[in-house]
C-alpha cells in the first residue's frame, strides 16, 4: 500500500466493513478533535469505544471508557490512534496482541508510524496514516463539500441520502 | 491503483456539482433561502460547534456558494474556498485571517488601484500597515521583511495590465521567511496560471472577472493552499490560539490544511458579514463551465490587437507580454504559456487629452471600470480608476497620464481593430 496516497475504494471500502472502533487517545474535552471525530462516527452508526487511561471509567459521549485495548470487551474491528507518532508504536504492539485481531489500524491525521504499519500489514491488517475518518468519510459521502473543501469527487450521479435529514449523507455515492 | 485527477475542462463543468440530492435537479439549484433547518437539537447543536458538516444560515454557507468555492479550490489544486461578496471581501477576510493590529504585510506597488486605495487607507484602521515593494525587483520584498511581517501580497498578470510577476522568487522570500505568500489570481485565473504550483500559500480572486466573465455578478473567492502550517505557530492565533468563540478549539489544528479556509469563513465571513449571494454564485458558476475557452479566446484576441496597436502611428508603446518585444516575454513563456491574459496597456503619443478623446470616440469597446467581460472593455486609468492616487503613484503603478487600459473581449478580431483605428483617427 501507498500509505502517502489511498485509493478511494481502500478508504471506503473499511468504512464500509468495520463497526466497531477503539479510539485511543479519546478527549473528555468537546473542543478536541478526538471528541469531535468520537461523536461524528458515533452519529454515523459506529460503535465508537473510547480508550484513555487518564480518564477510565468515566462516560464519554454516552459510552463507556477504558484505560486500555487490553480492557476492552468484546472483538475491535478497528483501532484508531489519537496519539503522537512516537506513541502509535507501543500502541500498535497492543493492538497487534489482540485476540481476535482487529481488522484495521488507523492513524489520524498528522500521526505516522512506517515501522508500526509494517509490522501491522505483515499480520494482515489494513493499515491508514495520517487520515481523518470524519474528513475522509465527509470527502467520500459529499457531505464535506458544503464547507468549500476540495472533495476530489466528482459525479454525474445523486448522493445517497442517510439519516431523517437533508444534511446527512451517506458513504456510497456511485 | 490510484485515482486519476481529471483534466482542467472537465473539472471546470463537474467539480462541486453532482445532481442535487433531494430533486436530482442537475444544474446547480440556486438555494435562494436565508437558513436551513436542523434534524434535532443535537444536529443543529454539532453544526454550531463545527463538529458536523452542514448548512446554518447562509450568512456562513450556502450549498450554492459551496458549489462555486469546490469549484475553485478544484482548479487552483487548492484544498479547500470560500466564496464571498466581492473580490475587495476576499482581500479584507484573508487579512483579516492573518494580521493583528500593529501588523505588516508586504505587497507590490503594481496593483488594482482598489486595492492600493484599501490597503493605504481602509486597512489603516485595523492597524493593519502595508509595506510597498517592486515586483520587478524580487529583493525589494526581501528587504522590506520586518519581525511583524505576516504576508506578502502580489497579483500574478499585474494591473493595470501587461506585467507578469516572478512568482517562484518571490515565494522563495516567503518560505524563507515563514511568511504566508497571496497571490491575486484575477487577472490569468487557474487557466493561464495556477499559483500554488508556483508556491503561493492562499489565492484570492475578483470572481467579477474572468471566472464569471459575462460582467454580470460581483464576487470573490479565497482559496487554501494548505502548504502553510499555522498548527503551533503563534504569529497566527486566529489559528494557533485557543478561540472563545468555539469553545476553546484550535482550528488550524483541528482543520488541519483546510484550516485557514476554515478560519476565514468563521471567524471572519460569519461575524464581518460579507457573504455572497446564491443568485451569484449562480452565475459565476454558469460562466466556470466556459471558462478555459473564453480565456484562450480572450487571449488570443488580445494577442491580436495588441500587435496591431504596436504598429499604429499615434501609439508610443504597447505592454503586452504576449508580444515577443515585450520585456515581460519570457515571464509569460514560463508562467502562462497558453497565453497572456486579456488585459494590457498601451501609450498615446499625445497623451491624457488624447486618452480622454479616445475613449469617448470609441463604438464598440465600452468605457467602464471592469475587466474581464465577454465585451471589450476600454478605461483611462489616469482620469478614473487610478485618478485618487498621486501623480508619482500613478507612474509607479503603471497609470500614467498617456496610459489607455483594454480588456479585450471576445467578438471578431477585426471588428475591435477597425473600432480602435477610427477612434484613434479622430483622437
Amino acid at each position: 500500500m501507498d500509505h502517502s496516497n489511498y485509493p478511494n475504494d481502500y478508504i471506503r471500502g473499511i468504512l464500509n466493513s468495520v463497526k466497531s472502533i477503539a479510539l485511543v487517545g479519546a478527549s473528555a474535552n468537546p473542543a478536541r478533535p478526538s471528541w469531535i471525530v468520537t461523536k461524528y462516527l458515533l452519529e454515523r452508526g459506529y460503535d465508537v469505544i473510547p480508550v484513555n487511561p487518564g480518564i477510565a471509567g468515566t462516560e464519554l459521549l454516552g459510552k463507556k471508557v477504558y484505560g486500555s485495548l487490553a480492557e476492552v470487551p468484546g472483538p475491535i474491528d478497528m483501532v484508531e490512534i489519537f496519539r503522537n507518532s512516537e506513541a502509535a508504536g507501543p500502541i500498535t504492539d497492543e493492538a497487534l496482541a489482540l485476540e481476535p485481531l482487529p481488522k484495521v489500524l488507523w492513524m489520524q491525521l498528522s500521526v505516522r508510524n512506517d515501522e508500526a504499519a509494517a509490522k501491522a500489514e505483515a499480520k494482515g491488517l489494513k493499515v491508514v496514516m495520517d487520515r481523518c475518518p470524519k474528513i475522509e468519510f465527509g470527502r467520500l459521502s459529499g457531505e464535506i463539500s458544503w464547507q468549500g473543501v476540495n472533495s476530489r469527487m466528482l459525479s454525474a450521479k445523486k448522493p445517497v441520502l442517510s439519516g431523517k435529514g437533508f444534511q446527512k449523507l451517506g458513504l456510497n455515492r456511485p | 491503483m490510484t485515482d486519476r485527477l481529471p483534466g482542467f475542462n472537465t473539472l471546470a463543468i463537474h467539480a462541486g456539482a453532482a445532481p442535487d440530492a433531494a430533486t436530482g435537479a442537475r444544474a446547480t439549484p440556486i438555494y435562494q433561502t436565508t437558513s436551513f433547518v436542523f434534524d434535532d437539537v443535537d444536529h443543529a447543536a454539532s453544526l454550531f460547534g463545527l463538529q458536523a458538516f452542514g448548512n446554518i444560515y447562509s450568512r456562513i454557507g450556502n450549498p450554492t456558494c459551496s458549489v462555486l468555492e469546490e469549484r475553485v479550490a478544484a482548479l487552483e489544486g487548492g484544498t479547500a474556498a470560500l466564496a464571498v461578496a466581492s473580490g475587495h471581501a476576499a482581500e479584507f477576510l484573508t487579512f483579516h485571517t492573518l494580521l493583528q493590529p500593529g501588523d505588516e504585510f508586504i505587497a507590490a506597488r503594481k496593483l488594482y488601484g482598489g486595492s492600493i486605495n484599501q490597503f493605504n487607507h481602509a486597512y489603516k484602521n485595523f492597524g493593519w500597515n502595508v509595506v510597498w515593494a517592486d515586483s520587478d525587483d524580487p529583493s525589494s520584498f526581501e528587504a522590506a521583511v520586518t519581525p511583524r511581517t505576516k504576508a506578502i501580497f502580489v497579483e500574478s498578470i499585474a494591473n493595470p495590465g501587461g506585467v507578469i510577476v516572478d512568482l517562484q522568487a518571490i515565494a522563495a522570500i516567503a518560505k524563507k521567511h515563514r511568511i504566508p505568500f497571496i497571490v491575486d489570481n484575477t487577472m490569468a485565473s487557474p487557466y493561464l496560471i495556477r499559483p500554488f504550483e508556483h508556491g503561493a500559500d492562499i489565492i484570492v480572486h475578483s470572481a467579477t472577472k474572468f471566472l464569471g466573465g459575462h460582467g454580470n455578478s460581483v464576487g470573490g473567492l479565497i482559496v487554501d493552499g494548505g502548504s502553510f502550517n499555522f498548527a503551533g505557530d503563534d504569529r497566527y492565533p486566529m489559528l494557533s490560539k485557543p478561540r472563545p468563540e468555539y469553545g476553546g478549539m484550535v482550528l488550524g489544528e483541528t482543520f488541519g490544511n483546510f484550516g485557514f479556509a476554515i478560519a476565514a469563513r468563521v471567524l471572519g465571513l460569519r461575524d464581518l458579514g460579507p457573504a455572497l449571494s446564491p443568485f451569484n454564485a449562480f452565475l459565476i458558476l454558469n460562466g466556470i463551465e466556459t471558462l478555459p475557452l473564453r480565456m484562450q479566446r480572450h487571449s488570443d484576441n488580445a494577442l491580436a490587437v495588441a500587435e496591431h496597436l504596436a504598429g499604429h502611428r499615434k501609439v508610443s508603446w504597447v505592454s503586452y507580454p504576449g508580444l515577443r518585444s515585450d520585456r515581460y516575454h519570457n515571464l509569460a513563456k514560463q508562467y502562462c504559456p497558453k497565453g497572456a491574459g486579456a488585459v494590457f496597456t498601451f501609450g498615446l503619443k499625445d497623451g491624457y487629452e488624447a486618452g480622454v478623446k479616445l475613449v469617448s470616440n470609441l463604438k464598440l469597446f465600452s468605457h467602464l471600470a471592469n475587466i474581464g467581460d465577454t465585451r471589450s472593455l476600454v478605461i483611462h486609468p489616469a482620469s478614473t480608476t487610478h485618478r485618487q492616487l498621486t501623480d508619482e503613484q500613478k507612474t509607479l503603478a503603471g497609470a500614467g497620464p498617456e496610459v489607455v487600459r483594454l480588456s479585450i473581449g471576445l467578438e471578431d478580431t477585426q471588428d475591435l481593430i477597425e473600432d480602435l483605428d477610427q477612434a484613434l483617427a479622430a483622437a
